[in-house]
């Protein structure tokens, strides 16, 4: 479970940070190896995007990936996970989006609490620094949110639920 | 996140460990979400020790009765007491149990203890940053390899305009 991701086994130039920056606001970084063009096409082209945007350790599958990324433009991401009945889907709309600097989008599955994400693109030589920053309506939806186990409408609580049903189960079995 | 998602694994989730604390029983109709995060957040993130002293901590039926009362509203030891018909000293044992498994936390307030579910918030707040990291993390090790697989292409192509 300690595990560290790839790049930070190399060195912490490539860490991933997160922050909360204000009552608000969550702040996420990361520098990639790459023009802001690439890696903002990374973002916005549906058949690179699902390529990295489900983290694996979570058991999620990814249904389907609808993404129209221009102004006034909406997204649709569609999962599945064995411990769910039902597939989650999470969508929301594109506010703005300025090639390989900016893109701003809605989280609407989470009705009024949902946050604003804003994803910036800094080239800078050869890398490009990713700034993800998500503003929350009020306090308490930040609170709620954390509260809750969620992140960024992922519920990582599979991952947990995994884990600890695993454990659960291996304990019966030697009772 | 789902409601209906979350109330699905709260109650698989609490239908597992009653179940397997206490397997005559039939799991209880509470499937409380908030009890649901605070037992999830201190079973299984980081702290594989306290797994199982959070394991132990709800083997005992007493107790488990105590976080289902404290999921419903905040209680003081007296609180606890009466309603488990116990002496003051027998709660506070449970009590303390349910502390050191992170299952509950207490404030003492004038002569009052009061007891509530979970961890202190600047806790709970600083697992959750630390998981919201490793999602992001993991996600983004898969954004290298998009990265350098389109810098790739991008030379190739170049290469072939060129030619």
């Amino acid at each position: 479970m300690d595990a560290r991701n790839e790049s930070e086994r190399n060195g912490m130039s490539n860490r991933t940070t997160v922050e909360r920056k204000s009552d608000r606001e969550l702040v996420v970084t990361r520098t990639f190896n790459g023009p802001a063009r690439i890696v903002f096409d990374a973002w916005t082209k549906p058949e690179l995007f699902r390529r990295w945007w489900v983290p694996k350790s979570f058991g999620l599958s990814l249904l389907s990936c609808e993404m129209d990324v221009r102004v006034g433009g909406t997204y649709r991401l569609v999962f599945s996970h064995p411990a769910s009945p039902e597939p989650m889907a999470f969508f929301g709309r594109y506010n703005q989006v300025m090639p390989h600097s900016r893109l701003v989008w809605t989280n609407d599955e989470g009705g009024e609490d949902g946050a604003v994400t804003t994803v910036t693109f800094e080239e800078r030589g050869a890398e490009t620094l990713v700034v993800i920053h998500d503003l929350y309506p009020a306090k308490e939806a930040l609170d709620a949110a954390i509260a809750s186990g969620s992140t960024g409408g992922f519920s990582e609580t599979f991952e947990q639920l995994d884990e600890l049903l695993g454990t659960l189960g291996a304990s019966v079995g030697r009772s | 996140m789902n409601e209906t998602l979350v109330s699905c694994e709260a109650s698989l989730l609490l239908t597992t460990i009653f179940l397997i604390a206490d397997p005559v029983k039939e799991a209880p109709p509470l499937a409380c979400r908030q009890m649901f995060v605070v037992i999830l957040n201190h079973m299984v993130q980081y702290q594989p020790n306290r797994f199982d002293a959070s394991f132990a901590a709800l083997s005992d039926a007493t107790r488990r009765g105590v976080l289902e009362q404290l999921a419903r509203e905040d209680a003081s030891i007296t609180d606890l007491a009466e309603k488990f018909r116990m002496t003051l000293t027998g709660m506070k044992k449970h009590v303390g149990v349910l502390e050191q498994a992170g299952l509950v936390t207490t404030e003492k307030v004038g002569r009052v203890r009061t007891c509530k579910l979970g961890l202190s918030r600047l806790d709970a707040e600083a697992a959750w940053i630390e998981r919201h990291r490793r999602l992001w993390a993991e996600r983004f090790d898969e954004l290298d390899k998009v990265v350098e697989e389109q810098k790739r292409k991008e030379k190739v192509d170049g290469r072939k305009k060129r030619e």
